[in-house]
């Protein structure tokens, strides 16, 4: 009987609000350190943790120090807005995260009554389409890559007709729902329709079916790990024709665990380490140096996020949170302003990125740039 | 009530049947629910959000208590059921229109109607059989729920799920639907209790000690534990339904077979058989985390470690170490 | 044709791997009546655990490989059974078998804190080299994988049936009280089957974490699978994981290629229920008796 008001009693302590430091700027991140997500989550918290590092070496924003906290939301959508709702509760001056499109989803009308701005990595394109202003995109939408991908097999690889093979999660199918009526109006047929899962064991029978639908070349678009293993499990069923894929088909973490059967990977590149710009490349080094592996574009997202906030509350000069958001919309960051945010990047008013990209290639275990992209709208 | 544990749980239940401790279960109820009522009074939005989170999680556990604690039957598809009393729910009301009540009770009857068909041809077999086919039924709800996204919404889940009101009182607000939490979930509690303390919730306890005894004893033990089974489902069903417009977004994460999993692993923690067991180990599964915030991801490994040194050291969770706690307390008190 | 054989080919690799990790459910069932859930996760492990001694004491792989195996066969071996089973077991096999659930949370998120979130490659012991079988091509590494599978079953079904100590493991299995009674050192019995199952969870691991990548994610899959396969063949004989392994690879790859890509996990379940309804016992196992 007792048990129930001990429990009551701890509850409240526990969910009470801890004070809010004076000197300090609160910052929550609400991430995937467990479950499906956790790999990507893991990166794009440890880019959070390397800015805030950067930054607070630099004397903060504002002369204020942050504070950063990292929820984990396993993944779970419910959880995801529990957090997302704490961090408001807790005053943060702003919400990081979370990277997964369904997290997203559940948790972004807190953000948006709130009136606080909420930093996601999601890359699915219905996201920025339901009209919340305080929503932001750290990378390009699968809506504004996909285009560059279809003309990209049109004119330089010249392909008739394409096999697509994706990863049937709110990423995958995002990005194969977003180049499918791009093949279309580029005129290409779609040879072959290949889901498969995150974390599947085998890819052999894809490899075969993609083989055996003898298009002209491959659409990847899949998760790190999956993406290396299908590259080998095709090498390995003497697939032959040229493999295409959009940013983590040819990252790092891809080159490294496919080895060789990376080679000839070629295909569109938004936010890379191996980008032929310095201050990536720069980023690519602190990171490794401090967590000991390579990021891939989750770390870099987080990493842009916090100087974002940065820039626009140096911008406003004060900490408003809600004019965090109003600051940033229609916003163009230029790396001569704010060095942290590595290339010039335009904020659209529903939250989505317009920046340069590249075309790549990966030659001898080595991304190569081989044109750089202007952005949609210069 | 002072039975050593190992004996099993047969003698405590029978100690639970005396009229006394059942009023005590009772009043914890009643107390509990008034005390939630209030609870969420100064502990802002994300505390609210967070109790009526625990009450939701711990409806389904309760039902797998059912299945589990009082049946002996291991069911992995706990958070299927779950989900699709949620779909069923958020389907129904958002885009038919209709009324949450209705919508509530179509999916307790729709996870009742599964249940049986599901259990009816394994328990045929072997009671270890329901572990197999929940399995493969969990992750063929898993599968169709996020390929089949012209009805479900696929990976990109289904949002702006509507809350219920209540006669006209609207329930947007985090305490008006906390409150309605709390009252639904006092009704289907209180509903186990009634349920437990029949004749119906006697048979049940009786499979469990002991199948064959009962079978002799003239109880028809395949329908039992089969009914069981399907109003263990139906409760996960209830849970879904109010899982759906609490947090006002559904995808198929939450329903996977590791949150099943998950799940067992919550009605053990909280002590099976026990009828306010499912409280505790949701608890410790919901709110847990939000505790130890301090150590991040880590929570998981501190959450099924307790759950593990609990199991070595008092299978009957953490209710029969309150059993036993209080048992010496009063043992050396002299009654008190 | 050539095509179907290249499904076919492919399903049968992809079956050995399953068959290799579904060993051990069976196994364990057999000593203990439980089911081990933490069974792909023993198969993740020790390769992370490889992996982890090679980094943290910069290590040479041999000497890496040689302490990561043996940590894992002390802990999940031995240790597993005096640590976990043991205690457990006494209060029957329900709690057993959620205990292991706890398990394969705790070896997986303590891979990832521990180790890595990441996909690590994991260095393959067989050339990479892909030969070709009737037009299709077939790696050396999975070429290994069914050769051991099938060398392993062959060799635990001679153990069994054809030594003293496997005799003695095998009468263990079937009645503890009259193997003790006849002067078996049980004891010592369910030890060894435990030590051998850890030491085959090693075999499986070296062999499929090369083309899997060692990550503490992947037991879920490989567990699942196994978990199936095990069902299919039947729980209760060795041989039951090997039959049970091959029929849910090919019957995965033929789903993938004649059914659909987005449902082809469905397809091995519908076999699982299947078996249920008609063969509850599985292809290769005998029939129990209800027990009391």
């Amino acid at each position: 009987m007792k048990m129930q008001w001990i429990l009551a009693t701890a509850l409240s302590a526990a969910l009470g609000l801890p004070a809010l430091a004076q000197d300090k700027v609160k910052l929550v991140d609400v991430v995937e350190l467990s479950g499906a997500g956790a790999t990507a989550g893991t990166n794009w918290k440890n880019g959070i943790d390397l800015a805030v590092a950067d930054i607070n070496a630099k004397g903060g924003i504002l002369g204020k120090q942050i504070e950063i906290t990292h929820y984990d939301t396993q993944t779970n959508p419910g959880n995801t807005r529990a957090a997302v709702q704490r961090a408001i509760d807790e005053g943060t001056y702003a919400v990081l995260g979370p990277v997964f499109s369904g997290p997203i989803g559940a948790s972004m009308q807190i953000a948006q009554r709130a009136e606080i701005a909420q930093f996601v990595g999601g890359e699915a394109a219905n996201l920025t389409m339901q009209g919340n202003k305080y929503l932001f995109r750290t990378s390009l939408s699968q809506t504004a890559a996909m285009p560059k991908i279809a003309a990209y097999l049109k004119n330089t690889v010249k392909a008739g007709s394409v096999a697509v093979v994706w990863v049937n999660n709110d990423f995958g199918k995002g990005g194969r729902d977003a180049i499918l009526p791009e093949l279309e109006k580029a005129g290409i047929k779609v040879a072959v329709d290949v889901a498969t899962e995150q974390g599947q064991a085998d890819f052999a029978a894809d490899a075969i079916k993609v083989k055996n639908s003898n298009a002209d070349a491959i659409f990847v678009y899949l998760n790190e790990e999956e993406s290396a293993r299908f590259l080998r499990a095709a090498k390995q069923q003497g697939v032959t024709k040229p493999m295409v894929g959009e940013t983590t088909l040819l990252g790092s973490k891809v080159i490294e665990l496919a080895g060789e059967a990376a080679n000839g990977v070629k295909g569109h590149v938004g936010l890379s380490i191996d980008a032929p710009i310095p201050a990536f490349q720069e980023f690519g080094k602190k990171f490794q140096a401090k967590y000991n592996y390579v990021s891939d574009h989750n770390g870099l997202k987080g990493y842009m996020a916090v100087y974002m906030i940065k820039w626009a509350t140096e911008k406003q000069k004060t900490f408003d949170k809600k004019g965090v958001a109003d600051t940033l919309r229609g916003a163009t960051i230029k790396p001569s302003d704010e060095p942290g945010i590595m290339i010039e990047t335009t904020i659209e008013q529903n939250g989505d990125l317009d920046r340069e990209s590249f075309l790549a290639e990966v030659k001898d275990g080595k991304q190569v740039i081989t044109a750089t992209l202007p952005k949609i709208k210069p | 009530m002072t039975a050593p544990a190992t004996h099993g749980a047969a003698t405590e239940r029978r100690g639970l049947a005396l009229p006394s401790s059942i009023d005590g279960t009772l009043v914890t109820l009643v107390l509990g629910a008034a005390i939630l009522w209030f609870a969420p009074a100064g502990m802002g939005r994300y505390g609210t959000y967070v109790l009526s989170l625990w009450l939701v999680m711990s409806i389904a556990v309760m039902g797998l208590n059912l299945t589990l604690g009082y049946a002996g039957l291991k069911s992995l598809a706990q958070a299927a059921f779950m989900g699709l009393g949620a779909y069923a729910t958020a389907l129904l009301t958002s885009k038919l229109g209709l009324n949450w009540y209705a919508a509530f009770a179509i999916s307790g009857l729709l996870t009742f109607a599964v249940g049986l068909v599901l259990g009816f041809p394994a328990l045929r077999v072997q009671a270890h059989y329901l572990a197999f086919v929940t399995l493969a039924f969990s992750t063929l709800i898993w599968l169709i729920l996020r390929n089949e996204q012209w009805l479900t919404g696929g990976v990109f889940g289904l949002s702006n799920i509507p809350r219920p009101s209540f006669l006209s009182v609207k329930l947007d607000g985090a305490l008006e639907f906390h409150r309605f939490v709390v009252v639904v979930t006092f009704i289907l509690a209180a509903a186990l209790w009634w349920m437990i303390r029949s004749p119906w919730g006697r048979a049940f306890m009786a499979l469990r000690e002991n199948p064959v005894r009962a079978a002799s004893l003239g109880v028809d033990t395949r329908m039992y534990t089969l009914l069981a089974f399907a109003i263990g489902s139906a409760y996960a069903g209830f849970a879904g339904a109010l899982y759906a417009p609490l947090v006002e977004f559904i995808d198929p994460s939450p329903f996977s077979l590791s949150q099943s999993f998950f799940l067992l692993l919550m009605v053990v923690a909280g002590g099976s058989g026990y009828l306010l067991g499912p409280f505790i180990g949701a608890l410790l599964g919901v709110v847990l985390p939000e505790w130890l915030r301090v150590v991040g991801s880590l929570y998981l490994i501190v959450f099924a470690t307790i759950v593990m040194l609990l199991l070595i050291a008092c299978p009957q969770g953490v209710s029969g170490l309150i059993e036993r706690g209080w048992a010496k307390l009063t043992g050396k008190a002299g009654g008190r | 044709m050539a095509e179907f054989i290249a499904y076919l080919i492919a399903g049968i690799a992809t079956g050995a791997i399953y068959a290799l990790a579904a060993i051990g459910f069976t196994l364990v069932w057999q000593t203990s009546q439980t089911i081990n859930f933490a069974q792909g996760e023993f198969v993740m492990l020790p390769a992370v655990l490889v992996l982890l001694a090679i980094k943290l004491f910069g290590a040479p792989i041999w000497l890496g490989a040689l302490i990561g195996i043996a940590a894992f066969i002390l802990i999940f071996g031995a240790g597993f059974k005096l640590a976990v089973v043991d205690p457990m077991i006494k209060h029957g096999v329900l709690p057993l078998a959620i205990a292991t659930m706890a398990l394969s949370i705790i070896m997986k998120e303590g891979a990832k804190d521990a180790f890595s979130a990441e996909a690590q490659n994991f260095p393959s012991f067989v050339p990479t080299q892909t030969i070709s079988v009737f037009g299709a091509s077939i790696s050396l590494q999975h070429l290994a994988i069914i050769i051991v599978a099938f060398a392993v079953i062959g060799l635990l079904q001679w153990f069994v049936g054809g030594t003293r100590l496997g005799r003695q493991m095998q009468a263990t299995a079937q009645n503890p009280t009259v193997a003790r009674i006849l002067g078996i050192p049980v004891e010592r019995m369910v030890l060894l089957t435990f030590v051998i199952n850890a030491a085959l969870a090693v075999v499986a691991s070296a062999l499929i974490s090369p083309i899997y990548l060692a990550k503490f994610s992947n037991g879920e899959v490989i567990g699942l699978f196994a978990f199936i396969a095990a069902i299919v063949g039947g729980f209760n004989q060795v041989r039951g994981a090997l039959v049970g392994g091959l029929v849910v690879g090919i019957v995965d790859s033929m789903a993938a290629a004649y059914i659909s890509t987005s449902y082809r996990l469905a397809v091995p379940l519908v076999l699982l229920v299947v078996i249920i309804l008609l063969k509850p016992e599985g292809l290769m196992g005998r029939k129990e008796e209800r027990r009391v």
